[in-house]
């Protein structure tokens, strides 16, 4: 479904990265995934050969321009420009407001959000001579609802749905695509480093009364970087089990 | 090696997508050759690679034309 396409997932070592880089790749996509360490990078690569798909894992420190050029310059001579940009990289530094440090806010805003400024403006150079492209931001139910203790999570995940529609209304007429997808509670560090009793207490505000899989976001993915999903833009998918209809 | 004066007229009709008689040295890029305001940037950008050279974003506003294109070129080529 994706032959010939070429997709850079960021914060492709682990939890919802890993699983869209496998997912892409597996519908025959050549990849390239990122880790912010060596080693992290070396394990994507094994993973990719050892499920024989192409590509392979980069480094990448997304909250630093140099990092980002070095790794846009070495993924186009390697395997091509990107054609599918997944900007899913991200992390919490979670506090209230009134405890909330300065490099607490900063990390968040910067990883979360300035990165997408950075990834986008990248790749779009690519897509735009290639009249084609899709863009894939990995945003939060979080910042559709705010989360007591992650104001500067929230403002980052919704900053980045006011980026996904000004972008699109940009390049639309490059054919390229710039969509968001929320998830909910989907099992991975970030999730399991929450307390016992605030997990047992998110469950219960969801419908399906389980967190979601990776894989359950990977297959939206998939989706919108498919043909089949070549009218949306500008759109932000939930997939949150029901605890937040939007 | 072509002249800087084709080398922007080539450029200029594969970035906006235009026939050759229509890229005339006086021709504007957004009110004669249709372009918008990304296939400026676009065209700037297409520029500069070719050329090797950096224009920054108050010289690029002043480019308009396709004369106005080549003599930027001749003025500032590496
Ligand atoms: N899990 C959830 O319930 C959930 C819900 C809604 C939204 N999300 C969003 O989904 C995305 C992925 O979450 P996840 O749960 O899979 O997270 P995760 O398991 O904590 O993995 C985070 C990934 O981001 C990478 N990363 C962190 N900082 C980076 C930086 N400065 N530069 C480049 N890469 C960096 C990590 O690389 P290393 O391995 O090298 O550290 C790792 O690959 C995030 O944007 C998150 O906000 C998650």
């Amino acid at each position: 479904m994706l032959s010939g396409e070429i997709a850079l997932v960021t914060g492709a070592s682990r939890g919802i990265g890993r699983a869209i880089l496998l997912a892409l790749a597996a519908q025959g996509a050549t990849v390239v995934g990122t880790a912010t360490t060596e080693a992290g990078a070396a394990g994507i690569t094994q993973a990719l050969r050892d499920a024989g798909y192409v590509g392979g894992g980069l480094v990448l420190n997304v909250s630093d321009q140099t990092s980002v050029d070095a790794l846009l310059a070495q993924m186009t001579a390697q395997f091509g420009a990107p054609t599918i940009l997944v900007n899913n990289a991200g992390i919490t530094r979670d506090n209230l407001l009134m405890r909330m440090k300065n490099d607490e806010w900063d990390a968040v805003i910067d990883t979360n959000l300035t990165s997408l400024y950075r990834l986008s403006k990248a790749c779009l150079r690519g897509m735009t001579k290639a009249r084609k492209g899709r863009i894939i931001n990995i945003t939060s139910v979080i910042g559709a609802t705010g989360n007591a203790g992650q104001t500067n999570y929230a403002a980052a995940k919704a900053g980045m749905i006011g980026f996904s529609k000004a972008l699109a209304r940009e390049v639309g007429s490059r054919a390229i695509t710039v969509n968001c997808i929320a998830p909910g509670f989907i099992d991975t560090d970030m999730t399991r480093a929450l307390p016992e009793a605030q997990r047992e207490g998110l469950l219960s505000s969801i419908p399906l009364g389980r967190l979601g899989q990776p894989e359950e976001i990977a297959g939206v993915v998939v989706f919108l970087a498919s043909a089949a999903a070549a009218y949306i833009t500008g759109e932000t998918v939930h997939v949150n089990g029901g605890m937040h209809m939007g | 090696m072509s002249s800087v004066e084709e080398r922007v007229r080539k450029i200029v009709i594969e970035q906006l997508s235009v026939k050759e008689e229509e890229v005339t040295p006086e021709a504007s890029f957004v009110d004669d050759l249709g372009a918008d305001s990304l296939d400026t940037v676009e065209l700037v950008m297409a520029l500069e690679e070719a050329f090797e050279t950096e224009i920054p974003d108050e010289d690029a506003e002043k480019i308009t034309t396709v004369q106005q294109a080549i003599n930027y070129i001749n003025a500032h080529k590496a």
